[in-house]
């Protein structure tokens, strides 16, 4: 939308896949047109003017409307980043308008109102950061902590994030700042993220009686064949997926965990089945 | 003469630069650069084979099915598994959806901006017509008005309709993008009579967005810029072709240059690091390919690979598997094909081209309709949708198909049980590579030279390199 009372919003692709922009562009109610032209809550929306899979410009013209924005609206602006940081190598495993991807999005994000990290690789570094990383990548906050930078970040992981945590979590920045009670120890709105996926399974009857699925494709609780449901907070089971027309565990297949910090390497091999008190205790420990 | 280096090129997947030199209003050389390494290849190694299939996929989240598909095929070969014919036919109809989601989004959102002019849009689409702003990319503008128009309705009908088709990809596949239910040995997804209704409402639905707006839509483009089937040629053209079933593929595999079509033996496919940043020297067959990353690398320009088969370079997409697929294919895609070429007032020969590899999309998107409408009738719900996998101790696998954007080969070695090799060799690859030893440039880079253009070149480049849909997560894991 455009007008006083709209947001400007830099969308910044790192070391990533587009998924992230995929997913969001799966929104409904409000879907992307809406979040593009709309208020996104009465009174406030947001303008997308920098987002490289879907802007006019290419090249030299785009590159300057990446640059313009952090000179014209200091502080004003809200930085979407997407994808891991590549920091090897002084940052030359990853370069747009050639230029690290490190530094543009330190120099983004310094003068931005706040950041938000959008997916796992965002947040957390996600699987590129898995074992032995060989590009350095990692999340937006931690590139901001190393860079001593004090911007507020706010992670919306998921591999994909479902479009409706982008949107609540948009949302809230758009109505002011979510306080540091409002967000969990892995810096994600509680209210978007509270709860494991185990808590409210459809599948939570069939672990209660010990029914267990022997391989895929077969009922049953998929635990035995290495289900993170146990141990990853997701609103999965609730939201449904792609317009609630399904989601991972409804589909047959086990949840691997992707909303939670270290995931790749804390649940890779992401079929082994973990041992739920030991896994609950480390989750215990950790909150 | 002027050397512009184009950077982002935007409306793509991912980071490519590309350099043109312009001398005398044509491009004299052209050099394609991916911008990014995150080193999924490395890792892989030392993880349970699995896990390759769930990984792998995330390479891309515009074509994660093209990825988890050939993973699975890759590791069905090497655990010597069998998918029941469910489980096949299951793979098809979610594989499938995607292609119909690619081909949506690539024509309306992401290509079909460089012909349009967005400074029309007024009132509550105003911010679009702000967002789509081509800037110095503007020029060349054919469509009257009330086609402007129209074309722009289209693309924001299009933004719900390629959602739509990623709930398509979902109702079967779980989630989109990074779909669970393709696993090794068949699908872990059990639809039921009502999902199958379902898929196939949702399918008509968008098949009606299809017939009726976006071929002629697409046709209207081929009319307006038909001096575009000579832009941008390539000529060499390689298929892995896609949608097995019962050891057939829908789409048949094969080489066609100059209207002959050959068979492909995957033994003669390599890839070389000449001008990439990896160490090595020499091709090398992708099972035994190993070229860790040097970002010092001094002649290197690109993250890019250069695959050959049989020492060439080739175009993999759209326009390969409709080409060997008017030579080998079944009656249906000959017909689609001949159809929308004599409707375009085109022969085969013109779809390496920026306007052919456009319409070969909506020639597959046409076909493909008809054939997962045949899939979905063919399911038995009663019946087994995957084999149960058993892991041996050392093993190889190799698995081939087309992606949306052309020919994808995963390779795995497994030892020990884990991971000890493992290589993708992606469309985008083979499409945007840089140069190999001998200096032979990469399909795009050869598309891009020798061509005219009216100023800078951004216009004409731009237009060029979206007819190949980029992906250069894919490209660079």
């Amino acid at each position: 939308m455009s007008g006083a009372n709209t947001r400007t919003v830099v969308w910044f692709q790192a070391g990533g896949c587009t998924g992230c922009s995929i997913s969001l562009m799966n929104a409904d109610y409000p879907d992307l047109a809406n979040l593009l032209l709309d208020e996104v809550v009465p009174g406030k929306g947001i303008a997308l003017k920098f987002h490289a899979t879907l802007m006019g410009p290419t090249g030299r013209p785009a590159l300057e409307a990446l640059e313009r924005i952090p000179e014209k609206e200091a502080g004003e602006y809200l930085l979407v980043v997407e994808g891991a940081i590549p920091t090897a190598a002084g940052g030359r495993f990853g370069m747009v308008g050639e230029v690290p991807m490190a530094q543009r999005a330190a120099s983004l994000a310094r003068r931005a109102q706040a950041v938000l990290a959008l997916g796992t690789c965002a947040s957390y570094g996600g699987i590129p950061a898995g074992v032995p990383n060989p590009a350095g990548c990692v999340g937006v906050g931690e590139l901001l902590r190393r860079e001593g930078i004090q911007v507020p970040v706010v992670n919306v992981p998921g591999c994909p994030p479902h479009p409706r945590w982008f949107v609540e979590t948009a949302a809230r920045v758009l109505l002011g700042l979510p306080g540091p009670e409002e967000l969990d120890e892995a810096g994600r709105l509680k209210a978007v993220y509270r709860g494991l996926i185990h808590e409210s399974c459809p599948r939570r009857p069939d672990f209660d009686v010990g029914r267990f699925a022997p391989s895929f494709g077969e009922e049953g609780c998929l635990y035995e064949l290495g289900c993170k449901g146990p141990f990853t907070e997701s609103q999965c089971p609730q939201r449904g997926w792609n317009g609630g027309v399904s989601w991972c565990i409804a589909a047959g297949h086990p949840c691997i965990g992707c909303t939670e910090p270290d995931f790749l390497d804390r649940f890779s091999p992401l079929f082994r089945k973990l041992s739920l008190e030991e896994e609950q205790q480390a989750y215990r420990r950790a909150r | 003469m002027s050397l512009v280096a184009i950077d982002p090129i935007t409306r793509i997947e991912g980071h490519l630069k590309v350099e043109i030199e312009v001398e005398g209003g044509v491009i004299v050389r052209a050099r394609c650069s991916g911008a990014l390494y995150r080193g999924l290849e490395l890792i892989l190694i030392g993880r349970h084979p699995l896990d390759a299939q769930k990984i792998t996929q995330r390479i891309c989240g515009v074509c994660p099915l093209a990825h988890s598909t050939a993973a699975s095929l890759c590791l069905d070969d090497a655990l010597g598994l069998a998918p029941p014919r469910n489980g096949q036919l299951l793979r098809n109809l979610i594989y499938g959806a995607n292609f119909l989601h690619n081909h949506i989004l690539h024509f309306y959102h992401l290509a079909l901006p460089d012909y349009l002019d967005p400074s029309t849009l007024e009132g509550r689409l105003a911010p679009l017509g702000g967002l789509l702003a081509p800037g110095d990319g503007a020029g060349d503008r054919r469509f009257s008005p009330e086609e402007n128009g129209r074309l722009l309705e289209h693309y924001v009908e299009a933004l719900v309709m390629r959602r739509k088709a990623q709930e398509l990809v979902a109702l079967f596949g779980g989630k989109m993008p990074h779909d669970m239910a393709i696993v090794p040995g068949g699908v872990t997804c059990r639809p039921s009579l009502g999902d199958v209704a379902a898929f196939r409402f949702r399918l008509r639905e968008l098949a009606s967005f299809i017939e009726g707006t976006y071929i002629p839509d697409l046709l209207l483009v081929a009319k307006r810029y038909g001096d575009h089937f000579q832009l941008g040629k390539v000529g060499r053209l390689l298929s892995f072709g896609c949608f097995p079933l019962e050891g057939e593929r829908l789409f048949p595999a094969g080489v066609w240059q100059g209207g002959e079509v050959k068979p492909v033996n995957a033994d003669e496919l390599r890839e070389g690091v000449y001008s990439s940043w990896y160490r090595g020297e020499g091709d090398s067959h992708p099972r035994e390919e190993e070229a860790p990353p040097d970002p010092d690398k001094a002649r290197a320009y690109s993250w890019i690979k250069s695959p050959r088969y049989q020492g060439e370079a080739f175009e993999v997409g759209p326009a390969a598997r409709v080409a060997v697929g008017l030579k080998l294919g079944p009656p249906g895609l000959r017909e689609a094909a001949e159809g929308l070429l004599s409707q375009a007032g085109v022969n085969p020969q013109a779809l390496s081209s920026v306007m052919g590899r456009h319409l070969a999309r909506g020639i597959e998107a046409l076909f493909l309709i008809r054939a997962m409408e045949d899939w979905l009738s063919q399911l038995d719900l009663a019946g087994p949708v995957a084999v149960p996998y058993s892991l041996p101790q050392e093993a190889e696998g190799q698995g081939l198909v087309d992606a949306p954007r052309g020919a994808l080969g995963h390779w795995i070695r497994i030892r020990d049980r884990k991971i000890a090799h493992y290589q993708v060799i992606a469309p985008t690859t083979w499409n945007a590579c840089p140069r190999d030893e001998a200096g032979r440039p990469g399909p795009i880079e050869q598309a891009l030279e020798g061509t005219k253009v009216a100023g800078d070149g951004l216009l004409e480049a731009g237009r060029i390199v979206r007819s190949f849909d980029p992906c250069l997560a894919c490209a660079v894991q």
